[in-house]
């Protein structure tokens, strides 16, 4: 479903602040994968995530989703393909405007916008019964305004609006990252159930190992622009976060892990 | 003083089709659009030079607006295409369509006196001749005012739906979270050019408004007009809300006749007219600064509380 090949991306080439975010990442997701992405901070997953939606264009290598070249298409080109949740609960939503409105903005995702009126009597249905299924009580309230709901209401809304017009390719940075510990799980468990539903791939940065392990049926890590680790199948299974650290250690030749972020989990 | 407040609430109404259209860029868009200055200008300029042609003044209008929108659409792309800050691409047009008016206009000012205008046949109808009107002195000011009441009301209507249309919410979308908007497909930099082209096309309509009714176009008669479209803005939300969406629009409106009641009022009180744009200046930097000034009150409040 998502082929990334030989991708590099370097930040302010050139001069003394260069950074090599991507050094020749090659990654491939089958259709129905649910890959759990995790590394310290600067290790580039963000990075990977943003050049696979288009917001950074890439220096080398292509990327290809569902057999289609996108390397060089501008991000609401892409979008059509994509779900997208970002780690900021307010970078997700509109504050200003409607839960409602939010969500018939995600409805027409890939869609030429016309002049016909932004939101149906039948949408508005689907949308209340939807919100149902999030339990969190918004289903009475989708004339409120996003700006109203707390930090984790906001990242469930995010992820249905992501999926609410089926994307190939669903892609969560760290989405729970800014959540309080209980509403993070919360927002975790919506996710899983979401994505085994309607069987979508999925690609999902995380900071935690524990939750890195404990979803998803593949495991990624990377450290300072390349994938270290690739861990499926039975192995993902039976992982653990001494393994993982041990694994990583090995992996990295030595080198201390020290990142408090990953250590964190 | 009833002659007072209806010039005020004439000149308000013909000003609030340019706070509608500053209202769009700054509070819809979110951005301070300085093209205003000279695409007012530049409505005002169309009109007078296509009514001085020969030309018939609706179709003259409408000229303005074209004018207008070309000037939103160079904004637009200096801004979206060539990414220079939105600040700065209005301040470009904004200067190059000073020289563009001029060329329009062929000199400084251009008189429409004994000319038609679009309040001609308003100003001609009987009911608005009729005595009533005319023993209050007031039929000049309604031959004026109930043209451009319709026009505003219209103008409100078409504005609220097609801001509930798919492309009207991708516009406040993109306003509100343009990352938002372009994960949900959207392509921000197409609506933030529509989005300056139907705020500049408003401008230049309420450019050639002005022009009709005073019966001159004038190259300087751009000047502060952001400032003025700002301080309607400001005053709208502060005195008559922002729930709705047709409410702020409403409020859009008599906050721009407001703006000119207060006008009236301290000229009337011997304000001299050449410190008007120092005194819109203060009121909207003071009506800006209002949430500063009121935390820093509360904040003064409490400590003083606390102290005791």
């Amino acid at each position: 479903m998502l082929a990334v090949n030989n991708v590099y991306k370097t930040f302010n080439s050139g001069t003394v602040n260069e950074k090599t975010a991507l050094n020749n990442i090659s990654l491939h997701l089958g259709a129905g994968e649910f890959v759990t992405l995790i590394g310290g901070n600067g290790s580039g997953k963000s990075t990977l995530l943003n050049c696979i939606a288009g917001v950074h264009a890439v220096d080398k290598g292509s990327i290809i989703i569902d057999g289609v070249d996108v390397t060089r298409q501008p991000e609401h080109v892409r979008a059509k393909d994509l779900g997208r949740v970002f780690q900021d609960p307010m970078l997700g939503t509109a504050a200003d405007m409607q839960i409602e409105e939010n969500l018939a903005l995600a409805y027409r995702r890939g869609k030429r916008r016309s002049l016909r009126w932004g939101i149906t009597a039948k949408e508005r249905r689907f949308y209340r019964d939807l919100l149902g299924t999030l339990e969190l009580g918004l289903e009475d309230r989708l004339s409120l305004k996003v700006g109203m709901l707390s930090g984790g209401q906001r990242q469930a809304l995010a992820l249905l609006m992501a999926t609410l017009k089926e994307p190939k390719l669903l892609l969560l940075d760290e989405h729970t990252a800014a959540l309080d510990p209980k509403t993070a799980v919360k927002v975790l468990e919506i996710t899983e159930k979401i994505v085994m539903e309607n069987k979508l791939t999925t690609l999902m940065v995380t900071h935690n190992m524990r939750d890195a392990i404990r979803y998803g049926n593949r495991l990624i890590m990377m450290h300072e622009g390349r994938i270290l680790l690739d861990i499926e199948g039975e192995a993902k299974k039976k992982l653990t976060v001494e393994e993982l650290l041990s694994r990583f250690g090995q992996a990295s030749s030595g080198e201390e892990f020290t990142q408090d972020s990953v250590l964190l989990s | 003083m009833l002659q007072m407040i209806m010039s005020a609430v004439m000149l308000g109404l013909i000003w609030s089709v340019m706070t509608i259209g500053v209202y769009i860029t700054f509070r819809i868009l979110g951005i301070a659009d300085l093209t205003v200055e000279g695409s007012i200008a530049m409505g005002g300029a169309i009109a007078a030079q296509a009514i001085y042609s020969g030309s018939d003044p609706y179709w003259a209008a409408f000229l303005a607006i074209l004018g207008g929108m070309a000037a939103g659409l160079a904004t637009g792309i200096l801004h979206t295409k060539l990414k220079i800050p939105a600040l700065l691409s209005g301040i470009l047009t904004m200067i190059a369509l000073y020289s563009i008016n001029l060329r329009i206009l062929g000199k400084a000012n251009l008189s429409l006196l004994r000319m038609n205008t679009v309040f001609s046949p308003f100003k001609e109808m009987s009911f608005i001749q009729n005595k009533a009107f005319a023993g209050w002195g007031i039929s000049h000011f309604m031959g004026v005012i109930i043209p451009a009441a319709l026009c505003v009301l219209g103008i409100i209507i078409l504005l609220y739906w097609f801001f509930g249309t798919e492309i009207g919410s991708a516009i406040r979308a993109t306003g509100n979270n343009s990352q938002m908007a372009r994960a949900q497909g959207i392509n921000t930099n197409n609506m933030i050019m529509l989005g300056l082209i139907i705020s500049n096309g408003l401008v230049a309509l309420s450019g050639a408004l002005i022009a009709q009714q005073q019966g001159f176009a004038d190259i300087q008669m751009g000047i502060g007009s952001i400032v003025i479209g700002l301080a309607s803005l400001i005053i709208g939300e502060v005195l008559f809300g922002k729930r709705g969406f047709f409410s702020r629009l409403l409020s859009l409106v008599l906050g721009a006749i407001t703006y000119r009641i207060i006008i009236a009022f301290v000229l009337d009180r011997g304000m001299s007219p050449n410190d008007l744009k120092l005194f819109t200046a203060l009121t909207v930097a003071f009506a800006l600064s209002l949430p500063v000034i009121k935390s820093s009150v509360q904040q003064l409040v409490k400590g003083i509380r606390e102290g005791r």
